[in-house]
């Protein structure tokens, strides 16, 4: 089962699981914020409304919804 | 802003007003007070920063050079390998959609949204047969200048552009970028160039240019000049290649033979103005434009002669 980091945590989670679930199962629930500075979570699911994003493995505004954890992957919400 | 004196006079004056006004501007207008680094590529164009310097230091603004470490330091994500830079610290960028809306609410204008077909003397005729009588008239309409006043010559040609702007990178850029080749894309009368120029926005997205094209009548975006403008860029700055662009669109310059605006009295049309042809300085020298022509028409003596840019210079 892969091992991620979220925000410093160390969390596992089941094989073929998205970033955006790993990140609700470990509690997290801002995965950004607005320009205004709102929080931010996954909404569609699917990749199309972008409020999911979150920087991974250093790059920014990754779809978390769009991604599957990989053992060793490093994630960063704000 | 140094291609002529006559530029340079209106530039310099309207970045004074510019500043005057920034410190109670609201967010919303973005003032940025970021400076500009023209980018020197090799020593032939350091040569050319030494000279800009010299320009701007003989008219009283200050700049600074900075060398291959300084600007490595300045901005990390240039490419290796840069000559240097000259540092033009008093620039700003703002966004103008707002900076419009700020501007005419302090104005107090009455502000009517219609479409315009041609201008009389003291009258303006609009689109649905009604017209609009004034005392003065200007002509700011840009590219449609001419249009509007088919007895007065007005030497405006358009010139498309293409921009892109990213997702929100704070830190990426920090000065506004401008290779010093742009100077050799803007001077270029005829066919089309793209240069490296690359702005960051209050935000954090990047604002990325630029193309230059006559002669193109279509708003479509023309994809290989597109990708021709991104390469430039990315020559310049090979990070922007992971950056993520959330919308790209396209503009048209009005350009004139000299590259100075159209500022003064319609020839033959009385009360009438014109106030166009400002090319790609159009928000920097908005400020400068309105203070000389308010003064020209009120009767004071305006801050820098109107001489230049008299719209029958060309005649």
């Amino acid at each position: 089962m892969p091992e991620i980091t979220i925000d410093g945590r160390r969390v596992t989670v089941r094989e073929q699981t998205s970033v955006a679930a790993a990140i609700l199962q470990a509690g997290v629930s801002s995965f950004r914020r607005s320009v205004t500075g709102e929080p931010r979570a996954a909404l569609c699911g699917m990749g199309i409304c972008y409020e999911c994003r979150v920087t991974i493995d250093g790059e920014p505004h990754a779809l978390s919804c769009q991604t599957l954890c990989v053992d060793g992957m490093v994630v960063e919400t704000t | 802003m140094d291609d002529s004196e006559a530029q340079f006079a209106l530039t310099r004056l309207s970045r004074e007003l510019w500043m005057e006004l920034s410190p109670d501007l609201p967010r919303s207008v973005e003032y940025e007070a970021c400076g500009t680094l023209w980018v020197a590529a090799d020593e032939e164009e350091m040569r050319e920063v030494r000279r800009k310097q010299e320009f701007y230091a003989s008219r009283g603004v200050s700049t600074q050079i900075l060398d291959a470490l300084q600007l490595r330091e300045a901005e990390p994500n240039l490419r290796d390998g840069l000559a240097g830079a000259l540092l033009v610290n008093q620039d700003s960028v703002v966004y103008p959609p707002c900076a419009a809306v700020e501007l005419i609410a302090r104005s107090g204008a009455t502000v009517l949204r219609a479409r315009s077909v041609g201008i009389e003397s003291q009258k303006v005729m609009l689109a649905n047969g009604e017209s609009l009588e004034a005392g003065v008239i200007i002509n700011a309409a840009g590219i449609h200048a001419g249009a509007l006043m088919p007895s007065v010559s007005v030497p405006i040609a358009p010139r498309k552009g293409h921009l892109l702007i990213t997702d929100r990178y704070p830190g990426f850029v920090r000065h506004q970028l401008v290779e010093l080749g742009y100077l050799k894309s803007a001077h270029s009368t005829t066919g089309s160039s793209v240069a490296f120029n690359v702005q960051p926005r209050r935000t954090g997205q990047l604002l990325i240019g630029s193309s230059r094209q006559f002669g193109v009548n279509s708003p479509d975006i023309d994809a290989p000049m597109m990708a021709r403008m991104l390469r430039r860029a990315t020559d310049f700055m090979p990070g922007i290649a992971r950056l993520s662009a959330i919308r790209s669109w396209t503009g048209v310059r009005a350009a004139t033979p000299d590259k100075l605006p159209l500022i003064g009295p319609c020839p033959g049309l009385p009360h009438a103005f014109i106030a166009a042809g400002h090319e790609g300085l159009g928000i920097t020298t908005s400020l400068g434009t309105a203070r000389i022509l308010t003064d020209h028409i009120v009767g004071k003596t305006p801050p820098i002669p109107l001489s230049p840019y008299l719209p029958d210079r060309h005649a």
